[in-house]
């Protein structure tokens, strides 16, 4: 409980462990899922899938792609 | 009958009795040498593997009422139920740095709840409390909806009764030993059996979506057998595609719903219960597995319309239980020996969420109301013990709730749920990044997002119902001229973001005291290994940290 003023000790140090350009990535797959003009529609079909649902389900490939990529890329920086 | 059904209810018997085996045997699995505490009791010792965690917070996360309802909505409403696929996809990106945070500050503190963190952080015993009390409000009905995933599968199998004891008989028996293996073994329990239920799932699942489409013609023709039956209906927010008037609603929905998830006091429980930062963090890329799997069975509603399924007769005279069509749809295309061992899977598939949600609402009642308010000396034991016959009280609760009121009611409570939860985002999910927020202001935040979304449910009506009929918020009645409807929880959040900011400034310029913050920044990098994260013996923020060493 020594820390009067909580603000003062968040130095540059201690914020640069989580910090990487890379976490923007995450961005991308949570903007580009809640775009409907991107999939909601029926042409081009896939193995008989209107576009809405198999690019939906695509949409999953992209998410783990950039998680996968993102832990990756900031593992070592992150860790310690 | 349930004599046309005998195989399957034997199956799905004998699956039941060996899950609740190992539910009691879970005590034993990988042991602590004293469970009279709640990091063992309530966390299963703070120390799951990947693996372990996939399977604990996927089998948390997805439930059973899930698996029911999704499909239903798909099969009632068409693409607006493909909405829990989105939803699931956000989530991870989204929550991928901030959970990690909220595990470092967690193990270096002791905190089990959100509740004790937004104490800690802010210094605030009422806040926490609030957390606290929505973290069990909305909690409750939503163990009460995983009986009504297995009540599903029971009227499905023909074994429920006429009378209000014989229709409900089987799940208050479920439920029972339910009760009995959480109390023994804690959060071990549902660990142990998720293996089950999600590799039964995953079987019956895979199996579903390569069998079935075969069997209906293929997915041309169940696409276009949903597209008929929507073409044929009069309601105007159906069809296989969005409209107009339904995306903002839909785009609405799959992101306030994923903002709310985390912030549910069971999905921090499996969070909490893992080993380091780096089995949080992987499991972010393993977790969207479950989605694939949701989407695949949300597909499954339009199977059900090309396979002709009509629903089972609800709980008043003339409704439907739409939750019925996946039961009914598995009954008629597969041999009955698998049906039961799908029936298995939705009626496990409830017992896992169920017993985590209720540790979780016991842990809130514990650590944030009895040792609060009601015994601030309690020793771990105590605590642990606490826990234990709250997680009871809690079952019988959402037992009483399903047996003795119309289901409807808990699916509208777990409506509002969704909404109340987002409530507590700017103290537990943005104080893990900032203190900047007063904490007067972050309660005044909460009563006016929690009066503004309770306010836009109760206006929200139907065809068929005057008040809470959806989460659907039409978009004129704010004056606006349009047809758009928006998800209630987001405007609900926004202005909760809003007055908290507002009163925030406010409390500043007339120098109110804030409180102290029980953290240090670099509580929030703390990983495995560390000296000062120790699972155990640590009781709360306050006391005296040991020399780093």
């Amino acid at each position: 409980m020594a820390a009067p003023d909580p603000e003062a000790p968040l130095t540059a140090s201690s914020r640069a462990k989580d910090k990487s350009p890379w976490n923007w990535l995450l961005l991308v797959p949570i903007v580009v899922p809640l775009v409907p003009a991107f999939f909601n529609g029926d042409s081009p079909r896939l193995f008989g899938f209107p576009r809405f649902y198999w690019l939906q389900l695509a949409y999953i490939v992209l998410g783990v792609a950039t998680t996968t990529v993102v832990y990756q890329l900031t593992k070592r920086r992150g860790d310690r | 009958m349930w004599r046309d059904h005998l195989t399957e209810i034997i199956i799905f018997t004998l699956l039941f009795l060996l899950v609740s085996a190992m539910g009691f045997v879970a005590a034993r699995w990988r042991a602590p040498r004293d469970m009279a505490h709640l990091d063992e009791w309530g966390l299963g010792g703070r120390n799951f593997g990947g693996w372990i965690t996939w399977f604990l917070v996927g089998g948390d996360l997805y439930t059973a009422y899930t698996f029911v309802a999704v499909p239903a909505l798909v099969f009632g409403a068409g693409a607006m139920g493909f909405f829990a696929v989105p939803y699931t996809i956000v989530i991870y990106p989204l929550v991928f740095l901030v959970l990690v945070r909220l595990w470092s500050v967690s193990h270096r503190h002791g905190f089990v709840t959100p509740a004790d963190f937004v104490r800690s952080r802010f210094d605030s015993p009422v806040l926490a409390l609030l957390i606290a009390i929505t973290g069990i409000v909305a909690t409750m009905p939503y163990i009460a909806l995983q009986l009504v995933g297995i009540e599903s599968v029971l009227k499905a199998m023909g074994v429920t009764g006429e009378s209000t004891i014989a229709r409900h008989l089987p799940i208050i028996v479920a439920f029972a030993i339910l009760a009995a293996y959480t109390y023994q073994s804690g959060l071990r329990a549902p660990a142990l059996i998720a293996f089950v239920k999600d590799s039964l799932i995953y079987i019956v699942i895979l199996v579903a979506i390569f069998w079935l489409p075969y069997k209906l013609g293929g997915w041309d023709d169940i696409f276009a057998a949903a597209d008929a039956k929507f073409d044929a209906s009069p309601a105007p927010g159906d069809g296989v595609l969005l409209n107009a008037n339904n995306q903002l609603q839909y785009v609405t929905l799959a992101f306030g719903s994923a903002l709310a998830l985390f912030l549910y006091p069971h999905s921090l429980t499996g969070v909490l219960a893992s080993r380091n930062r780096d089995v949080i963090k992987r499991n972010m890329s393993a977790l969207p597995a479950y989605s694939l799997l949701l989407g695949l069975i949300a597909l499954l509603g339009y199977m059900a319309i090309a396979a002709d399924v009509t629903p089972l007769p609800g709980a008043k005279e003339g409704t439907t239980d739409s939750n019925t069509i996946v039961p009914l749809l598995f009954d008629q295309q597969f041999p009955d020996w698998f049906a039961g061992v799908a029936y298995a899977a939705i009626g496990i598939g409830a017992l896992v969420p169920a017993a985590i949600m209720s540790i979780a609402a016991a842990n809130l009642f514990t650590r944030n109301i009895y040792k609060e308010y009601l015994r601030r000396d309690a020793t771990p034991a105590q605590e642990a013990n606490v826990s234990k016959i709250t997680s009871l009280v809690v079952k019988i609760g959402a037992v009483a709730c399903i047996v003795f009121l119309d289901p409807q009611f808990s699916i509208d409570l777990q409506l509002i749920g969704g909404v109340i939860i987002l409530q507590t985002l700017p103290a537990v999910a943005l104080g893990l990044y900032t203190r900047w927020f007063h904490r007067g202001a972050l309660v005044a935040g909460w009563v006016a997002g929690m009066g503004l979304g309770m306010w836009m449910l109760y206006q929200i009506s139907s065809p068929t119902r005057k008040h809470f009929a959806g989460s659907a918020f039409p978009l004129e009645k704010f004056g606006f001229d349009t047809q758009k409807t928006i998800y209630v929880g987001i405007v609900a959040v926004l202005v909760n973001l809003l007055v908290a900011a507002l009163v925030t400034l406010l409390l500043r310029a007339v120098k109110v005291r804030d409180g102290v913050d029980g953290t240090q920044p670099d509580d929030y990098f703390a990983d495995e290994g560390d000296p000062r994260v120790t699972p155990g013996d640590r009781r709360d923020a306050d006391a005296a940290p040991e020399p780093v060493a």
